[in-house]
């Protein structure tokens, strides 16, 4: 039975593309099929950070209106088999995206994978709602900080309000994905602690990634960093992620400061 | 000077009727909406300036034409400041307040709408057993509100009679909004950004820093509101 996921936080910035992109390729790593659709059009990234933007011939808008087939648009990737991408289009708006068609596209996409992954734009509007709307899964991507947190709140108000789950009286399964942790900062006191996160938002918590360099060079070569630096801190946080996904129970670590070492386990989990 | 050091004077925000037009929408809407239009060709200027209430009684069977109405309405220049005779949807953010205790004071347009069987007793009071997230608002005119959970930064509670949070407050929590000076607000950690009684409120700043993260109430005493803890 395919899964559909969005990856979205409300706020700008925080790390939802590159959420996306390490989890579609954690889960494809597991043998899973995979699509990662970018439903951010106009300012479409997934394409580069995937390492895909000289593949891109046509994209989402393009299958919506009718002017190409999804196989047309799906782009498989050259390093895992079964992860694809859908890219969004670079030249149009949020505007031609019609809930009509997104909801075409969805559903012929469960037809084809095991997972289908919707990298959400920043904001509460159009472009943001459409890759909601279909979901079953919800990862929040939240930075320790208070705009982030709350801006993550209201985006969770709205999938318990605005999706085609909660329209027929079902709830949309909510993760929580802490990202840009960084260690140092947290020990000096000038990000808000995990636990204080997770009381504002109370759902689960999926993983924390920290703040990396790897992050950085991976998505300037164009590779999810789960690819590209595999015995990294925050691949490790994404494929253990990716496995909390699939059902398996792992205990969260918080990244300490020393590069690499986690020993402190941070088991908690919040109903 | 030699008032330097007396304390903020509260402002009172105080209620008023106003007599508001209210609209029967009933299905089929394409018909009704014809209706309303060639009323409004022979007087333009009928809703100008004046608040217009919704009463969906007939179509709380068919919610799902209520987003079309809405902006039927706001297409027609029709601003709502209200609607009545649905079920609450606490969450819904996108439909004007829900009012009740209405009065019939006249007949408002020439085509008057049958008139509505009286509706079974409606509860005075609304439970939330889900957190109140940021961006929400809850409003609840008629008595009291519950929430199990927490309120957020940016989302509002307004009730006719007392609030009880048991989660954290962090949002805003206006009590006896319909003029009930004996409503009181009451959590179980108090981070509000702001608290309000009958008119009466407080902001985060004006709330003594000693209370803050702590489980308190406050109620109004005259004409100063009172915070302290529960404990």
């Amino acid at each position: 039975m395919a899964k559909v996921l969005v990856v979205t936080s409300g706020k700008g910035g925080v790390g939802k593309t590159t959420s996306t992109a390490a989890l579609g390729a954690a889960l494809a790593q597991a043998g899973r099929s995979v699509v990662v659709v970018d439903f951010d059009v106009g300012l479409r990234n997934l394409d580069l950070v995937m390492g895909a933007e000289r593949r891109v011939v046509f994209d989402l808008i393009n299958v919506i209106q009718g002017d190409a087939r999804l196989p047309q648009a799906l782009i498989r990737d050259k390093r895992v088999e079964t992860l694809h991408l859908l890219p969004a289009s670079q030249t149009r708006d949020k505007d031609a995206l019609t809930g009509e068609g997104v909801g075409r596209v969805i559903s012929e996409l469960k037809e084809k994978f095991d997972w289908v992954i919707c990298d959400s734009p920043a904001g509460i509007e159009k472009g943001a709602m459409l890759a909601m709307h279909h979901a079953d899964i919800a990862v929040v991507v939240t930075n320790p900080e208070i705009s982030s947190v709350r801006d993550s709140d209201r985006i969770i108000g709205m999938l318990d309000a605005k999706t085609a789950r909660a329209e027929k009286g079902e709830r949309v399964e909510k993760h929580l994905l802490l990202t840009r942790y960084n260690p140092a900062r947290a020990l000096r006191g000038e990000m808000l602690k995990v636990e204080d996160v997770l009381e504002i938002l109370s759902i689960p918590l999926l993983g924390i990634v920290p703040e990396s360099e790897a992050v950085l060079a991976a998505s300037n070569v164009g590779a999810p960093v789960v690819l590209h630096a595999p015995e990294s801190a925050p691949a490790r946080a994404y494929l253990d992620a990716a496995k909390r996904l699939q059902g398996q129970t792992l205990p969260v670590s918080v990244p300490e400061e020393r590069r690499g070492l986690m020993s402190k386990l941070f088991g908690r989990r919040v109903a | 000077m030699s008032t330097t050091s007396r304390p903020r004077p509260f402002v009172r925000v105080r209620g008023r009727s106003f007599i508001a037009l209210v609209l029967v929408p009933e299905p089929p809407l394409e018909e009704w909406l014809g209706g309303l239009d060639a009323q409004m060709q022979r007087s333009p200027a009928y809703f100008a300036g004046k608040p217009v209430v919704a009463d969906l009684t007939a179509l709380a069977a068919v919610p799902q034409l209520v987003a079309g109405l809405m902006e039927a309405l706001a297409s027609r220049g029709i601003r709502l400041v209200g609607i009545e005779g649905i079920e609450p949807n606490a969450i819904d953010v996108e439909l004007p307040p829900l009012l009740s205790g209405g009065r019939t004071v006249a007949d408002g347009i020439a085509a008057s709408a049958p008139e509505a069987p009286p509706p079974p007793p409606e509860p005075a009071s609304l439970l939330l057993d889900q957190p109140v997230r940021s961006g929400q608002s809850v409003v609840f005119p008629r008595g009291d509100v519950t929430v199990v959970g927490s309120v957020g930064s940016g989302a509002e509670v307004v009730a006719g009679g007392s609030i009880h949070i048991y989660g954290t407050l962090r949002g805003r929590a206006v009590a006896g909004m319909s003029g009930n000076a004996q409503a009181r607000i009451f959590c179980r950690r108090l981070e509000a950004e702001l608290l309000a009684i009958d008119g009466l409120y407080r902001t985060a700043d004006d709330i003594e820093p000693h209370l803050r993260g702590k489980p308190a109430q406050a109620w109004l005493s005259g004409d100063s509101m009172i915070v302290a803890g529960l404990d």
